[in-house]
């Protein structure tokens, strides 16, 4: 116990020695979770229209002026032909071109009966298909209310409708801050866990220390629950820092119990800091550590679910993602966050979690050697 | 009583199938207990990788060893409690401070400073008027002297130091080793590996290495002792128009520079007369005398 107890002594001195560590921790959270949830925002705005108006109508004056007053477009360019909107889709300014028939306002007034036609930039695949779609909305909602002014509705509609209202639970304002700041903070958190901890012990090796420290009777768990514990303390007060950002920036108040997030926190943070434990097994310099962590945390972020839904991902995908620390975590938070749940409804989670734990734990205890 | 260290038929390669490097091939030795032992050889002689077998820190490929009664490979917990080792590179806390990191080693060997203070009194009263100062502050041979220190705070009963005078001053080796004399009287055992020559003829006994063989094992006097020729030492106004003239004649056996003379051998059945009248037309202001061999000399003849 006195072992270790010097042992966590020593290294939270080390840690508070060091200037750029105690900056990394506190300020990369802050501005973390200050700037990125406004960046990170999955609803397209500034969609640049090109709209070739070959009809020059009344009506088709009136669905351009709509749309573009809908605030999610600007309109780049009214040109008289296809090809010259095109030219400015080629010259990347412009992301959509509308274009309108000649007839367009005559079929719309004879046939009752009007045909568009909408052509996306699909570069940049998310603007081009969600601008297409914002389009085709507006347009219905022109649609509808041309039928409006001209026929009187009858008692019983001649044409069958189905209306859709939808309704977005535990997010009704589908203020997406609400899901994208739990999912950041798990980022974080990932990160100082298993960075710092590799780095750390990576840098013992690469000054020589560790040389020092094998050839002493210390025990191998002593050593290992040493650089454990200072990072698994600092990673729960990062995570209460976040949640501080979170509800003074963004009001975001966890609907769950903060016993529930701690609780798998607790757990979470195990498992992150065995695998930082084990990638410092491998690596023999800062560099190398460097660039494992950092592939791995490619992996887990891009497969975890924060930026895209896991549920639409191809099957094998999904199936790395199981092994994926982060999208259980990402998942867990969102649940508590927005939806209030409780430690009975993450159990499943919790069980795979410590799963995790275990086994990284294991295999790093397994594969780290006092000698060669 | 038995050895304090004893290393028989040590092997350790380094590397796969093609590029194998032989570190150690078939080393042994014996050191008794109490013995300053000195390990001598050039850079690359397998110093480093034999002490790092005897600290347990390296397995070797075959062959046996222990320290203080103890094997190596099965009792390393045990020559974990009981040895010093001061790496050859400053491996010390460079974010603590002096007293920091000697506090640290102490907790860790399970005592305290204040245990076991008068073993390290003399050296670590040098540096205790920087005790506050962080050990990366420290200049080249105070960060020794608390290496050393932070070796000792356990009372070890066998100190190993690797390379401990490389790249230090002349004067702050003199101390060094002085110090060394002193903890040899509290009765530890030390082995020291050096790659200076002239480091040999203080300790007890040395064991010459080279290339992961030995070349010899005794005491520095009887090593000079064993040299068993007369060895010249010459010199002239142009060194190196000498030295390739003495390589060519045939009464000699080797020659080598060696500080502002070269050292000459010369074969059996010839003497200095011969010689000299054979390069004296060709080199003014010819010197040549008689010297005593010393351990370097020793090592040039072994080493052919």
């Amino acid at each position: 116990m006195r072992t270790l107890k010097f042992l966590l002594q020593k290294e939270f001195r080390q840690i508070f020695r060091d200037p750029s560590i105690i900056r990394l921790i506190f300020i990369m959270p802050v501005i973390q979770l200050i700037i990125l949830p406004w960046a990170a925002d999955y609803e397209m705005k500034n969609i640049q229209l090109s709209v070739v108006d070959h009809d020059h109508s009344d009506y088709s004056r009136k669905l351009v002026s709509k749309i573009t007053s809908s605030g999610y477009f600007i309109l780049n360019d009214y040109a008289a032909s296809f090809n010259q909107s095109f030219a400015e889709i080629e010259k990347d300014h412009s992301d959509i071109i509308l274009e309108i028939p000649a007839s367009f306002e005559k079929d719309l007034v004879k046939e009752s009966e009007a045909k568009l036609f909408i052509a996306g930039n699909a570069i940049n695949g998310v603007k081009a298909n969600l601008g297409s779609v914002y389009l085709r909305t507006i347009i219905q909602d022109f649609n509808q209310s041309v039928r409006l002014e001209w026929i009187q509705i009858p008692r019983f509609s001649p044409e069958t409708q189905i209306e859709v209202s939808t309704s977005n639970w535990y997010n009704p304002l589908m203020n997406y801050k609400y899901f994208m700041v739990p999912g950041i903070l798990v980022i974080l958190l990932t990160m100082v866990g298993s960075n710092l901890t590799a780095m750390n012990i990576v840098k013992e090796k690469e000054i020589g220390t560790i040389e020092q420290i094998n050839v002493t009777p210390i025990k191998k768990y002593h050593f290992i629950l040493g650089k454990l514990i200072p990072f698994w303390i600092l990673g729960l007060v990062v995570l209460t820092l976040g949640f501080i950002i979170a509800r003074v920036v963004y009001g975001i108040v966890p609907l769950g119990s903060f016993i529930t997030i701690y609780v798998f926190a607790a757990v979470y943070l195990l498992a992150v800091l065995g695998l930082g434990l084990l990638v410092s097994t491998y690596a023999t310099t800062q560099q190398q550590a460097m660039l494992i962590s950092f592939f791995i945390m490619m992996i887990c972020i891009l497969l975890g679910g924060l930026y895209t839904s896991i549920d639409s991902m191809p099957v094998w995908a999904q199936w790395i993602t199981k092994f994926n620390p982060v999208s259980y975590f990402i998942d867990v938070m969102r649940m508590v966050v927005l939806k209030g749940s409780t430690l009975a409804d993450i159990k499943y989670q919790l069980l795979v979690m410590s799963g995790f734990a275990i086994v990284l734990n294991g295999w790093a205890v397994f594969s780290y050697r006092k000698r060669s | 009583m038995s050895a304090a260290v004893s290393v028989n038929n040590i092997i350790k390669t380094y590397g796969k199938k093609k590029a194998i490097v032989t570190a150690l091939q078939d080393i042994s030795f014996e050191v008794k207990p109490g013995e300053l032992f000195g390990i001598i050889g050039p850079d690359g002689a397998g110093k480093t990788s034999l002490f790092r077998i005897l600290t347990t820190l390296l397995l070797a490929d075959s062959g046996t060893a222990t320290v203080d009664g103890f094997d190596v490979v099965k009792d390393y917990k045990e020559i974990r409690k009981r040895v010093g080792y001061m790496p050859g590179r400053f491996s010390l806390y460079q974010d603590l401070s002096v007293q920091e990191n000697l506090e640290f080693f102490a907790t860790i060997f399970n005592t305290s400073i204040d245990e076991n203070y008068d073993l390290i009194k003399d050296i670590y009263r040098q540096i205790e008027p920087f005790k506050d100062r962080k050990a990366g502050k420290l200049s080249g041979g105070m960060k020794q002297k608390l290496a050393l220190s932070c070796a000792l705070i356990h009372r070890p009963s066998v100190l190993f130091l690797d390379e401990p005078t490389t790249g230090v001053d002349a004067v702050s080796r003199k101390e060094f080793w002085e110090m060394l004399k002193r903890l040899k009287q509290q009765g530890i055992t030390i082995l020291v590996s050096t790659p200076y020559m002239d480091e040999a003829s203080l300790c007890d006994r040395v064991v010459l290495m080279q290339d992961g063989h030995v070349l010899s094992i005794n005491t520095p006097q009887q090593i000079v002792n064993n040299f068993g020729k007369p060895l010249w030492a010459a010199r002239a106004g142009n060194m190196l128009h000498l030295l390739n003239d003495l390589k060519q004649s045939e009464a000699v056996d080797n020659a080598y520079p060696s500080g502002t003379y070269h050292h000459v051998v010369l074969k059996d059945g010839y003497d200095e007369k011969f010689l000299l009248q054979k390069i004296k037309e060709n080199n003014n202001e010819l010197e040549i005398k008689q010297i005593q061999p010393d351990i370097e000399d020793c090592f040039m003849k072994l080493m052919r």
